[in-house]
C-alpha cells in the first residue's frame, strides 16, 4: 500500500450531543468548549470536530462554536452539520487555519450545494458514502456512494488529498455483518485514485452501546488502517486507542521504530495543521 | 512533447542548526555556519528550497597525528604539534568550520587530562574566528570527564559537541544547554538507533532543533552503500514529517577515508595504484561526494585538496542551470 500520510485523528468531543457542551452552547458558556478543544489539541487531534447537533439550527451558534474554539487552540477544525447554512457560517467564522467540511453525502442536492463551499473556502471535504435512501448495507452501494463524491469533488477542482471518504461504520452490537463490509469498502475506496483519498470514520459507532468500547473501537481502527484508512473521529483522550494506532503505524511501516515508540508518536502529535500535508 | 511534472511537495522542513556565535551573541566568534533547512533532497533545487549548502570543516588534532600516511601530513607538515596553528592553516585552505579532535584525551594514547584539553580548546578558539567542531576520544567514560570542562572553557561560543549516545545523552545534553551548545547524535548506521538518541535527548530537555546526525561513516569500498541507504532513509523520514529525525546530517570523512589501504598505501606497497600523493585526496575526495548525495550537511575531512574539491562540487551542484528555476 502506498499510502504514506499517518492517522488523522479528529477529535469528537465538541459536540452538542455531550451534556456538558449542549449547555455550553445554549448558555453561550466557552468554558467547556476551551477545556476540551485543549485537552484534544494537546492529546495529538489533528482536526476537532465541533457540531451543534440538535440542540440549535441556527448557524450563528456554530460561528461561536468555531470561533470559541480558535481562541483556545491553533487545531485545524471540522465544521459538522448536515446543514449547508450551518456548515457556512462554521466557515465564514474561520481565521485561515485549515477547515474540514464534514460533511456531504452522495445526494445529488446536497453535493452541489457543500462541494461550492470547499471551493469556496479552500476546505477539505468529509463525504459519507449514503445518499437519499439512506446507509448502504453492502459493499458496493458504498463504493458507488463514495465513488461519486470523490469524482464531484475531483470535478470541482478539489485535489485528492482534500477529500475523505466515510464507508459508514454501524453499530457492533446491533449490526455485527455490517463491520466486515465496511473493512471492504474502505480497500475498495483505497484503490479510487494514486494519491487515494482519505478514508475516515465516525469509530465510537462501532461500539454504540456495547460494553468494552475502548477495546472494539481500537481493534476496529487497526484492522481498518491496514485497508487503508488514514483518518477517524474519535476520542483522541483515550490513551489505548493512540498507543494502538502507534503500534499499527509501525507494523505498516509508515513510522521508523525506536524504543521509545510511544513518545515519539506523542512527539508527532503536536503539529497543528498537518491534517492534510501529504508528499506527492 | 509534454514532459510530465515529477516534482514532489514535501510537507515538512529540515532543522537548521547555525554553529558559532558572535560577540553580540555572547561568543567571540567572526563568522558562523548555518546548515539545514531544506524542504526536498540533495540539491533537488528544482523542487524545494536549499537554503544552506553543505558546508566542511577540516579537522585538527590535539596531539601530532599518530596513523596519518604522509600524503595527510604533508599540508600541515610544520603546524602538527601546534593545533592553534594548525587551525589557522585550516581557515587559510579556506575551511568555514574547523573540528578540535581531542585525540589526546583517549587513555590508549596519551590520556590527557580534561585540564589539558580545555588548554587546547581555549588555544584554537584564540587563534582562529571560525566556528569550533570539538570531537571527544569516542570512550564514553573519559568524555564524560572532559566535556564538562571543555564545554565551560567555551562556554557561548555555540559550538557542535560531538558525539553522545544513548550511553551519555544526560551529560551531554546538560552540558549543551548549560553552556550554550549544539550537540551530535551518534548511531551506529542504525536508524532506530538514530531516532531513539534524538528521542532521549528531547525526554532529557534538549531541543531537537540544536541536534545534528552522526549516523556514523563507511569509507568508499566499505559498507558506503549502507550508511547511504540509512542517511537516505532518514532524510525521507524528517521531510515526511518525523520530528525525531528532521536534523541536518554530519559525515566523519577524515577519519574514514584514510583509514583505508586504498588511500594509505604507499607507492612502494602497490606501484599500480599511483601516487598516493594524489590517490588519497581523491579517495577522500570521492568518498565525500557519494555522501552529498546521501543528504550529508558537514562533512568533517582531512585533505585541503579534497576539502577544496568538495567545496567545488557542492558549489557546481548548487548552482541554477538554464532553463531551471530562479
Amino acid at each position: 500500500m502506498a499510502r504514506r500520510s499517518r492517522v488523522i485523528l479528529i477529535g469528537e468531543r465538541i459536540n452538542a450531543g455531550f451534556k456538558d457542551i449542549g449547555r455550553a452552547i445554549r448558555e453561550k458558556d466557552p468554558g467547556p468548549i476551551k477545556k476540551w478543544a485543549k485537552l484534544q489539541a494537546e492529546a495529538g487531534a489533528s482536526y476537532l470536530d465541533v457540531n451543534i447537533g440538535a440542540v440549535s439550527k441556527d448557524p450563528r451558534d456554530m460561528a461561536w462554536l468555531v470561533k470559541t474554539v480558535q481562541e483556545a487552540v491553533p487545531t485545524p477544525i471540522s465544521v459538522d452539520s448536515t446543514q449547508p447554512e450551518v456548515l457556512r457560517a462554521g466557515l465564514a467564522a474561520g481565521d485561515g487555519r485549515p477547515m474540514l467540511i464534514n460533511s456531504t453525502t452522495a445526494d445529488d442536492e446536497k453535493l452541489a450545494r457543500v462541494i461550492p463551499l470547499a471551493v469556496e473556502f479552500g476546505a477539505a471535504l468529509l463525504g459519507l458514502a449514503m445518499d437519499e435512501r439512506g446507509s448502504p448495507r453492502d459493499v458496493r452501494g458504498r463504493v458507488e456512494n463514495g465513488a461519486k463524491i470523490f469524482a464531484a469533488a475531483i470535478e470541482a477542482g478539489l485535489s485528492p488529498d482534500r477529500v475523505f471518504l466515510d464507508p459508514i461504520l454501524m453499530p457492533i452490537r446491533f449490526m455485527q455483518d455490517q463491520s466486515p463490509r465496511v473493512l471492504e469498502a474502505i480497500r475498495e475506496f483505497s484503490l479510487l485514485s494514486d494519491p487515494p483519498p482519505h478514508i475516515s470514520v465516525g469509530l465510537s459507532n462501532i461500539c454504540s452501546q456495547a460494553k468494552e468500547r475502548s477495546l472494539l473501537a481500537r481493534t476496529f481502527l487497526v484492522m481498518a488502517m491496514a485497508m487503508g484508512l488514514d483518518a477517524a473521529i474519535c476520542n483522541v483522550l483515550d490513551e489505548e486507542l493512540r498507543a494502538a494506532v502507534a503500534a499499527a503505524e509501525l507494523v505498516l511501516n509508515r513510522e521508523i521504530y525506536s524504543d521509545d515508540f510511544l513518545k515519539a508518536s506523542r512527539l508527532k502529535g503536536k503539529g497543528a495543521g498537518e491534517g492534510t500535508g501529504r508528499a506527492g | 512533447m509534454d514532459v510530465p511534472d515529477v516534482r514532489k511537495r514535501w510537507p515538512h522542513r529540515i532543522n537548521t542548526v547555525t554553529i558559532g556565535a558572535r560577540r553580540e551573541a555572547g561568543g567571540t566568534r567572526t563568522s558562523t555556519v548555518t546548515v539545514g533547512g531544506q524542504t526536498t533532497l540533495p540539491f533537488y533545487g528544482f523542487e524545494g528550497e536549499l537554503p544552506h549548502p553543505p558546508v566542511v570543516a577540516l579537522e585538527v588534532w590535539d596531539i601530532p597525528p599518530v596513523d596519518w600516511p604522509e600524503p595527510a601530513k604533508e599540508p600541515f607538515a610544520d603546524v602538527l604539534d601546534d593545533p592553534g596553528r594548525w587551525a589557522q592553516k585550516c581557515v587559510e585552505y579556506g575551511a568555514p568550520l574547523v573540528c578540535l579532535r581531542l585525540k589526546g584525551c583517549d587513555p590508549l594514547i596519551a590520556d590527557r587530562t580534561p585540564d589539558e584539553a580545555a588548554h587546547i580548546a581555549q588555544r584554537v578558539r584564540e587563534s582562529v574566528g571560525v566556528p569550533l567542531i570539538i570531537w571527544g576520544c569516542g570512550k564514553e567514560d573519559k568524555d564524560n570527564e572532559v566535556f564538562p570542562v571543555v564545554a565551560e572553557a567555551l562556554s557561548g561560543e555555540n559550538c557542535l559537541l560531538a558525539t553522545f549516545t544513548e550511553k551519555n545523552y544526560k551529560t551531554f545534553t546538560a552540558l549543551g544547554t548549560a553552556y550554550g551548545h549544539k550537540l551530535v547524535a551518534e548511531s551506529p548506521v542504525d536508524i532506530n538507533i538514530a531516532k531513539q538518541i534524538n528521542i532521549l535527548a528531547l525526554d532529557a530537555g534538549f531541543p531537537l532543533e540544536n541536534i545534528v546526525i552522526f549516523p556514523s561513516t563507511g569509507a568508499l569500498g566499505y559498507g558506503i552503500e549502507y550508511v547511504y541507504s540509512i542517511m537516505e532513509r532518514t532524510r525521507l523520514a524528517g521531510l515526511q514529517g518525523d520530528k525525531a529525525l528532521a536534523m541536518p546530517i554530519l559525515c566523519d570523512i577524515a577519519s574514514q577515508a584514510w583509514a583505508v589501504k586504498e588511500a594509505k598505501a604507499g607507492v612502494d606497497e602497490v606501484p599500480e595504484w599511483g601516487d598516493p600523493r594524489a590517490r588519497g585526496p581523491m579517495w577522500e575526495a570521492v568518498t565525500a561526494y557519494v555522501y552529498l548525495m546521501a543528504g550529508a550537511d558537514i562533512l568533517v575531512m582531512r585533505h585541503p585538496q579534497a576539502a577544496r574539491a568538495v567545496q567545488d562540487m557542492v558549489r557546481k551542484l548548487m548552482a541554477p542551470w538554464p532553463g531551471g528555476p530562479a
